[in-house]
């Protein structure tokens, strides 16, 4: 019986312990971490659409938008995160589209896990500034050689399946986006 | 209690002679960078368990134990992960779930069960801070290699010049298997012959 209320005991001293050391560590690092996170959010924002002054940000139906405007006060773009399954695990990206939905300004990766080199570079600059000032009417679509036609991406060599999944979460994005625009009063 | 911090760099080594915690060993090795921030990680969790633990051995009952060791070691490795989201993000970014993970490296039960659960504080500290400085030891070299063959750099400071062609295959899990065989390999031939 002693044995029994000893092990109850020290486990739970343990727990209460443990738990207060945890409470003070995460109240002291969680602002932080929301600060960088909000950090991360603005300088892709700033990325993806280039002649941004400054931003707020408007909430439709839980659906953070970036409502971006330039150094005249003219709104100039939206800016929203989109993420989608990649080849290994979730790719985030930050899109910036012009107020009309009709052309993306630019794009950045905010989380991908794809193979080092081949889906990796999905993350290069060769591959994202191919979104810059994309038209973007209907959509985005990929192809294997040079593009010749508007809205063309250009797949990575090797990363088929990486490339389309970025231009998938692109278009899925855009549509949910421009539909809750409208709905929501843009 | 030199020998207790010795062995844990060279003699029983956790990577390359034991072979324990390969999960985050062959994981996270793509860069020095990050071989040191886990090594890092993962010694601070040993070496602040480690002296919980033997600090405790004598009031912790038997059949608890491991529960026990499990709370007290979940708390440091929550607690790093915290500390390394707040101010190192881009490095939590890189090493993902292997942070969090270091709860499972079996590096850390293991030197609970096997040392710091019978052994005094002192001697406790210094083997932790052994196991850990040699498991860094071993995820930096690994690190170094891979990041060198993949983009000829280390530390991001360029070794090999702009003809180097990348070797993909060293960043990915295969590279890891390979230039971990290698490396244990050739710890067994210098070690052997001391």
């Amino acid at each position: 019986m002693r044995q029994i209320l000893k092990m109850v005991l020290v486990l739970t001293v343990l727990g209460l312990v443990s738990g207060l050391i945890l409470s003070l560590v995460s109240n002291y690092a969680t602002p932080i971490i929301n600060e960088n996170n909000r950090e991360a959010i603005k300088e892709a924002v700033f990325y993806v659409l280039p002649n941004t002054e400054d931003y707020e940000v408007k909430t439709i139906e839980g659906k953070e938008v970036y409502v971006t405007r330039d150094s005249e006060g003219q709104v100039n773009g939206y800016g929203f995160t989109a993420s989608g399954s990649g080849y290994q695990g979730t790719i985030e990206l930050m899109v910036g589209v012009k107020p009309d939905f009709k052309e993306i300004q630019g794009i950045q990766i905010l989380e991908s896990s794809e193979t080092p080199g081949l889906g990796g570079k999905i993350r290069g600059d060769n591959f994202k500034n191919q979104f810059r000032d994309k038209d973007a009417s209907s959509g985005v679509s990929l192809v294997k050689s040079a593009p010749t036609e508007p809205g063309e991406i250009e797949a990575i060599t090797g990363a088929t399946i990486s490339s389309q999944a970025v231009v998938d979460i692109i278009n899925k994005g855009l549509e949910h986006v421009k539909n809750l625009m409208e709905a929501g009063g843009g | 209690m030199l020998t207790d911090f010795i062995k844990g760099i060279w003699k029983e080594n956790p990577v390359f002679v034991q072979v324990l915690g390969m999960c985050p060993t062959l994981a996270v090795t793509t860069s020095l960078i990050n071989g040191l921030s886990m090594g890092l990680a993962t010694t601070f969790v040993l070496v602040a368990s480690g002296l919980a633990i033997s600090a405790l051995r004598k009031v912790i009952p038997d059949q608890v134990r491991i529960a026990s060791f499990m709370i007290i070691i979940a708390s440091f490795v929550t607690v790093v992960k915290l500390l390394f989201e707040a101010h190192i993000p881009t490095i939590s970014t890189q090493l993902g779930p292997y942070l969090p993970l270091i709860v499972t490296n079996c590096i850390i039960l293991g030197r609970q069960e096997a040392f710091a659960s019978k052994e005094p504080v002192s001697r406790s500290l210094m083997d932790a801070l052994g196991m850990g400085l040699g498991f860094a030891f071993a995820l930096v070299v690994l690190g170094s290699v891979r990041e060198l063959f993949y983009q000829g750099t280390i530390a991001d400071v360029e070794i090999l010049g702009s003809w180097y062609k990348s070797m993909i295959i060293m960043v990915q899990p295969a590279g890891a298997f390979i230039s971990l065989s290698i490396l244990v390999a050739l710890f067994k031939k210098i070690s052997s012959r001391g």
